[in-house]
């Protein structure tokens, strides 16, 4: 089927007159159709046996929508005029963006009826650019973890490798919908790992871009310091075209980087010889809190992931990059315990604008009181995950806790990207130019089977928060199968702005490798 | 590190939350352990280190400061819960 394409094949046929972006459109929604199930609601009642089996990507299909861009596609190439980059691609967006004239709830019930007023940076880019936008698909609420469970739309994603497993998260719903062929491309946002993750998990190309690269204009907040916007693709080059689109100086966002944007596919096929590429022991072992009695258990990751990286050091070494052992990471260590600071304190200053005044949900309870309309309000808007995060972000800030906590992990944030800086210094002698290493902890695990424990559910993330720290960008890249079934990941971390290299190496395994990209929706 | 209900009481009341008896114990609990993790940090040498709290350069983008249009009035009472008047209704704030 032609939503089995890659986005560039898509285009390419497009442009020659071999298919319709309306015919694109229609198998997608077709595709859509077979494997979604029902779209997730705030009132999904029983979940049933045949919801289990289905990939539930989509909280909003926006079909008529992608119906006008994609008559649009085409009558511009009718008319012989470019269509765009992206032209004729499927694409899904994480509903954490806005886009004008659909709702976007941030998973939460207190947005489930914002109909934003205006999109995203990174969503006009990509319209512009003649993408077909099918829809805003799930996520943890507000982003807030790293399985899409705590979506307050349920059924929440379901892998779909396996649909008994969760997708990851927090953009699930995103890597998922790539992985099913339901979309080519997924607009999705990292802030600990939030791309990266479920990409490894759903056997996907997922790019967390250097702090700034592309504009937050349009996004929900979290943590402010630390989101970034990326693409999420089946293969490495419609990651790169995404990324050509989306990244860029933008006026409406004065964090975004003012520095030209490289470009990301002249030099894609350039390979990797000559390339220093980093191994750390630092990221081949990880600390866990032993569920039994609290205690901090360092122990080795899983021999098969372990193994998949040492695979692609060997298939890096073939192509004429120089492997370098032993990298000190030191610092990735404290990159959790620094993360369940920083990002607490920043997404409950981000969430004190929710307080049923000026959009989203307001209790229907008469209110005699301006700050029990807030109180009554934020309880039943928020889920437990906000709630918690809103406590933890007050407490660790509070005058009294400062000192002991969030100062002390912005310091400890400074040594984190101290490590990256030293890594990729030239005038270190043992200097690289990446640093390689296992995207997460696991393959995809049982939904259900980590839900409610708010530690070891941020441990999904440990190999790949330094980067958000430190504001690097990163990818995870498919590198086969798990004896589960289940796709392992694989990641590729560079120094500020050296996304054109990574996107290069990484295009460089996966030719080598043909590593196969992902094979889509399995019928059980 | 452990919670006391009151600490939990005081935090909820500044981030103007309403909690049932049962969230807040199940918040206490969750927030101890958090806390307990957190705590990891502690053992970090930080004195001579200076704080990141953003990767951007330590200078501020400026542009012209020139009027643009930005959201119509309409715009931007669309998804009010309740307006009067083209302005937002809230219940009295003062006594």
């Amino acid at each position: 089927m032609l939503c089995d394409l890659p986005a560039h094949e898509l285009t390419r046929l497009l442009k020659a007159r071999q298919v319709s972006a309306l015919e694109i459109l229609e198998d997608s929604l077709k595709r859509i159709d077979q494997v979604d199930g029902r779209p997730g609601t705030l009132t999904p009642g029983e979940i049933t046996a045949e919801d289990q089996c289905k990939v539930h990507a989509f909280i909003t299909l926006t079909a008529e929508r992608a119906r006008a861009q994609a008559q649009a596609v085409d009558d511009k190439i009718a008319a012989g005029e470019d269509p765009g980059a992206l032209a004729g691609a499927p694409v899904t967006i994480k509903d954490i963006f806005t886009v004008a004239g659909v709702p976007s709830t941030a998973a939460s019930r207190i947005l489930a009826n914002f109909i934003a007023p205006y999109s995203a940076t990174p969503v006009v880019r990509m319209e512009q650019a003649g993408a077909l936008v099918l829809g805003k698909v799930n996520l943890d609420e507000f982003t807030y973890g790293s399985s899409t469970e705590s979506s307050a739309f349920q059924p929440s994603t379901r892998n779909p490798w396996n649909t008994e497993r969760v997708p990851g998260g927090s953009s699930g719903g995103s890597a998922a919908a790539v992985a099913a062929g339901e979309g080519a491309l997924s607009l999705g946002t990292d802030t600990a790992g939030s791309i990266r993750q479920p990409a490894a998990f759903c056997g996907v190309v997922g790019m967390k871009p250097t702090y700034g690269r592309v504009s937050r204009y349009g996004l929900i907040a979290f943590g402010s310091s630390l989101d970034c916007p990326g693409p999420l693709a089946r293969n490495v080059r419609d990651a790169a075209q995404m990324l050509q689109v989306i990244a860029g100086r933008d006026r409406r966002d004065s964090t975004s980087a003012n520095r030209p944007v490289e470009d990301y596919l002249a030099g894609l096929e350039g390979g990797v010889k000559g390339l220093r590429i980093g191994l750390s022991p630092d990221y081949f072992r990880i600390t866990f809190p032993d569920p039994a009695n609290g205690e901090y258990i360092q122990q080795p990751l899983p021999q098969e992931i372990e193994a998949a990286v040492l695979r692609a050091a060997q298939v890096y070494a073939s192509l004429g990059a120089e492997i370098v052992e032993d990298v000190p990471m030191p610092n990735t260590r404290y990159g959790i315990p620094a993360y369940f600071v920083i990002s607490r304190v920043e997404a409950a200053s981000n969430l004190h604008r929710y307080d049923g005044v000026k959009y989203g949900y307001r209790t229907p309870k008469p209110q005699t009181d301006l700050r029990q309309l807030y109180r009554a309000s934020r309880a039943e808007g928020f889920g437990r995950q906000p709630k918690l995060r809103i406590l933890m972000g007050m407490y660790v800030s509070a005058a009294q806790y400062s000192a002991q906590y969030y100062q002390r992990a912005l310091r400890v944030r400074t040594l984190i990207r101290s490590d990256f800086e030293q890594a990729f210094d030239s005038a270190n002698p043992r200097r690289i130019d990446l640093l390689l290493t296992p995207t997460t902890p696991t393959t995809a695990f049982p939904m259900g089977a980590v839900y409610g424990d708010s530690v070891l559910m941020q441990y999904a993330d440990q190999l790949t928060v330094p980067a958000n720290h430190a504001g690097t960008p990163g990818l995870s890249i498919p590198a086969g199968l798990a004896a589960d079934g289940l796709p392992l990941g694989i990641q590729l971390l560079g120094a500020d702005f050296s996304e054109a290299l990574l996107l290069r190496a990484a295009r460089a395994y996966e030719a080598a490798t043909a590593s196969q990209p992902s094979e889509g929706y399995k019928k059980k | 590190m452990s919670l006391t209900l009151a600490e939990v009481e005081h935090i909820a009341a500044l981030a103007r939350l309403e909690l049932t008896p049962e969230e807040k114990e199940r918040f206490r609990a969750q927030l101890s352990a958090i806390l307990d993790y957190a705590d990891r940090l502690q053992a970090v040498e930080t004195s001579d280190i200076p704080p990141t709290s953003s990767v951007l350069p330590p200078h501020s983008a400026l542009r012209p400061d020139e009027p643009r249009p930005g959201l119509s009035l309409g715009e931007a009472l669309t998804n009010a819960p309740l307006t009067e008047d083209d302005q937002f209704r809230v219940p009295p704030v003062l006594e």
